[in-house]
């Protein structure tokens, strides 16, 4: 019993760490699918996490922070838009830009305005999203098995992961059965063909942009609202990255991205839960080791030695009207 | 297709349209100073000054740029072949791990003359193995190099913290870093350079390897536009299918700028592992690759440009210290926003002001810009 307890637990830890990996995936699902690379990931969560949290202490509603979060991430996707949309610029070098503007200022303006050495207040109760508890969690909590698994792994949890897992059907949703998704991914397949049949090449990827940025925003406000109770700086820590890297793994699809973010979430939480005590038949593991894992798996995934990883064809290549 | 931007003179190319870019970049960064409420033109005083005012800053900035040198020109390589480099950092990371082994191995046998070259090598080799890997992937197998060296960006952190707190830590430490390295591997100074000119330095890293910087400079310089490498890599970064028609080999381009770019990259590690701090520490890299990003750009992939770019990095960073403690709310980390605007402006956006300026020529003399200037003008 004690074992199944332990598994439940890392489970748990696995959704809340895989929370803000799929929003970052997912976000940058539709920038990636509209032909846009967006390195900016890790830069617009962070941002995000800053406004959040910044917002919500300040203005006491967890809903204000984040709308807040949402709403700067947004205006950095549309800055990453007007380099590499509108002024054709280098798609990677604009998202490093991203990634650095978000890292010095949201520690500058932390300092600024709260002087915590860069950390926003603690949160307060209702200005940060708190757990649901589903109805009779308690009462069934002792039930063998299911009891366990229903208290802890489906109720528990703050609204932004039900958001979270909700958003992997309704992007597969847009992304395969609208029109604005059929088009977003034309457009990132052969953007010259969508722009022929007389639809805005640089307005869809800007609304791609715009999903994008939504969603980095909320992955940013789960990380200072949900998982932490305020900002700290360089909260992300590479979530952004790694992201990207579930992203590859996935294939460009949604389903396959929440398994893969769980399976990194789950790489974290068992790195934590283990902490170098040895697994059976293996022995000891590193911790670091653990925590390379997800990168060394998307480098031997995108060598092509687990299946082939095909982004789409005009992703990172501006595009030019024919003069 | 057509160029969408008709030419310029090159005064304007390389010197007008990188300044206003830089410009615009620093009134942004203007705009933070405000927002956290401090005087930019204070600011900005203070941070020449900081950087410049003393024979101790000037050392300092130097020493910094010395940094900067080596991992633009790591970038500005692999970009002559298109190829974006972002794991200058992890490749640095790897040739500080080259390093430590030589230094930990001879230091207390051999003078520091015999032992640099030996670093220098290992430093090289070990940071253009790191930058194989990504290569040989990116020429066989097809990974995008992006992502490759990003994710070995962190792979390499990992295996540095691993060794690091294992068997890199010298028993009975609790510090995650080798042990202090002995007389043998440490570095000569170079600030009498600068007390010849009458200023006074207390204590200031300014080392051999700032020399050694402008060398890799020179010899940059020579590969890139006086060999038959650097002509290949540059054609194979213009237009790869050109290349290939030519007979170059892709995959030995490919590996080979790579591996030059981690070679540069690794040889970064000298200056603050053997020359400031004579050990190597958890993150001693800390962002200087990321910032070869941006010197690079800023530099116009040209050493002359790099150099230039890398001594201004190295007063933002400098100067930044000093700003930092007259004004306690504009830390160091000011720089690193600096640093993303310089990439957003100078690289992103380099040519968002290139129609307006082609305008403001062409209203001046349509002759110099050539007829293309009024089509120039809509793009």
């Amino acid at each position: 019993m004690d074992s199944f307890n332990a598994i439940v637990q890392v489970l748990d830890s696995t959704i809340r760490l895989s929370v803000p990996l799929l929003l970052a995936c997912l976000a940058g699902l539709y920038s990636e699918r509209a032909g846009i690379f967006d390195i900016g990931l890790e830069g617009k969560m962070l941002v995000g996490a800053f406004a959040g949290a910044a917002a919500a202490s300040v203005f006491h509603s967890a809903l204000i922070g984040l709308g807040m979060a949402v709403l700067i991430s947004v205006a950095f996707a549309m800055a990453h838009g007007f380099a590499s949309i509108t002024h054709r610029g280098n798609q990677i070098v604009s998202g490093v830009a991203i990634n650095f503007v978000a890292a010095g200022s949201t520690i500058i303006l932390g300092q600024a305005w709260f002087s915590q050495g860069g950390r926003t207040p603690a949160l307060q109760p209702g200005e940060r999203f708190e757990a649901i508890v589903w109805p009779g969690a308690e009462a069934v909590r002792s039930v063998p098995i299911l009891g366990p698994i229903y208290a802890e792994l489906i109720s528990g949890h703050s609204i932004l992961v039900y958001f979270a897992f909700a958003m992997v059907p309704f992007t597969w949703w847009v992304l395969f059965r609208t029109r604005f998704g059929l088009r977003m991914r034309a457009v990132g397949e052969n953007p010259a063909a969508v722009d022929t049949a007389g639809i805005s090449v640089a307005w869809l990827r800007y609304r791609a942009l715009i999903c994008t940025g939504v969603l980095t925003g909320v992955a940013g406000a789960y990380l200072s609202m949900v998982q932490n109770g305020g900002f700290v700086k360089d909260m992300t820590a590479g979530k952004g990255y790694i992201a990207l890297a579930a992203l590859i793994f996935a294939k460009w699809k949604p389903v396959n991205a929440m398994f893969a973010c769980l399976l990194f979430g789950f790489l974290d939480a068992a790195a934590i839960r283990l902490q170098g005590s040895p697994l059976p038949f293996i022995g000891k593991v590193p911790v670091q080791f653990m925590q390379a894992l997800p990168y060394i798996l998307t480098v031997v995934l995108l060598a092509g030695f687990i299946g082939k990883a095909i982004p789409p064809r005009a992703g990172g290549v501006p595009y030019v009207k024919e003069r | 297709m057509s160029t969408p931007y008709a030419k310029l003179p090159a005064w304007a190319d390389y010197g007008l349209i990188p300044l206003i870019n830089l410009s615009v970049a620093f009134i942004v960064a203007g705009f933070v100073v405000m927002l956290v409420g401090e005087n930019p033109f204070r600011a900005a005083v203070i941070l020449v000054e900081g950087a410049f005012g003393k024979g101790t800053g000037i050392a300092f900035t130097l020493f910094y740029a010395t940094t900067f040198i080596f991992t633009g020109l790591s970038v500005a390589v692999a970009a002559h072949c298109s190829l974006f480099n972002i794991g200058t950092e992890g490749q640095a990371y790897i040739g500080g791990l080259g390093i430590a082994l030589v230094c930990l191995s001879f230091d207390s046998v051999l003078p520091w003359w015999v032992i640099f070259p030996m670093a220098i090598v290992a430093a090289a080799v070990f940071g253009a193995l790191w930058g194989f890997i990504p290569a040989y992937l990116q020429a066989k197998r097809g990974s995008h190099i992006v992502i490759t060296t990003i994710m070995f960006n962190f792979i390499a952190a990992s295996v540095m913290v691993y060794l690091l707190v294992g068997a890199l830590k010298p028993a009975g430490s609790q510090a995650p870093q080798t042990r202090n390295f002995l007389a043998g591997a440490e570095l000569p100074k170079l600030n009498w350079i600068i007390e010849l000119f009458g200023a006074k330095i207390r204590s200031a890293p300014l080392n051999i390897c700032f020399l050694l910087a402008l060398v890799m400079a020179f010899l940059v310089w020579l590969l890139i536009w006086r060999t038959k490498l650097g002509y290949e890599m540059r054609t194979y970064g213009h237009s790869p299918k050109a290349a290939r028609y030519a007979g170059i080999s892709e995959t030995r381009i490919i590996i080979t700028a790579m591996m030059l770019s981690g070679a540069l990259a690794g040889m970064m590690a000298l200056n603050p592992v053997m020359g400031d701090q004579h050990n190597v520490a958890i993150d001693f890299v800390s962002g200087a690759g990321y910032v070869g990003i941006a010197v690079a750009l800023m530099g116009r992939l040209h050493p002359v440009g790099i150099v230039l770019a890398a001594i201004l990095f190295g007063m933002l960073y400098q100067g930044g210290a000093e700003l930092a403690f007259e004004m306690p709310a504009i830390s160091r980390d000011m720089i690193v926003i600096i640093q993303g605007l310089v990439i957003l402006f100078a690289g992103a956006l380099e040519h968002m002001f290139r129609p307006y300026i082609q305008a403001l020529f062409a209203s001046f003399s349509p002759k110099a810009v050539g007829l293309e200037a009024v089509k120039g003008k809509g793009a």
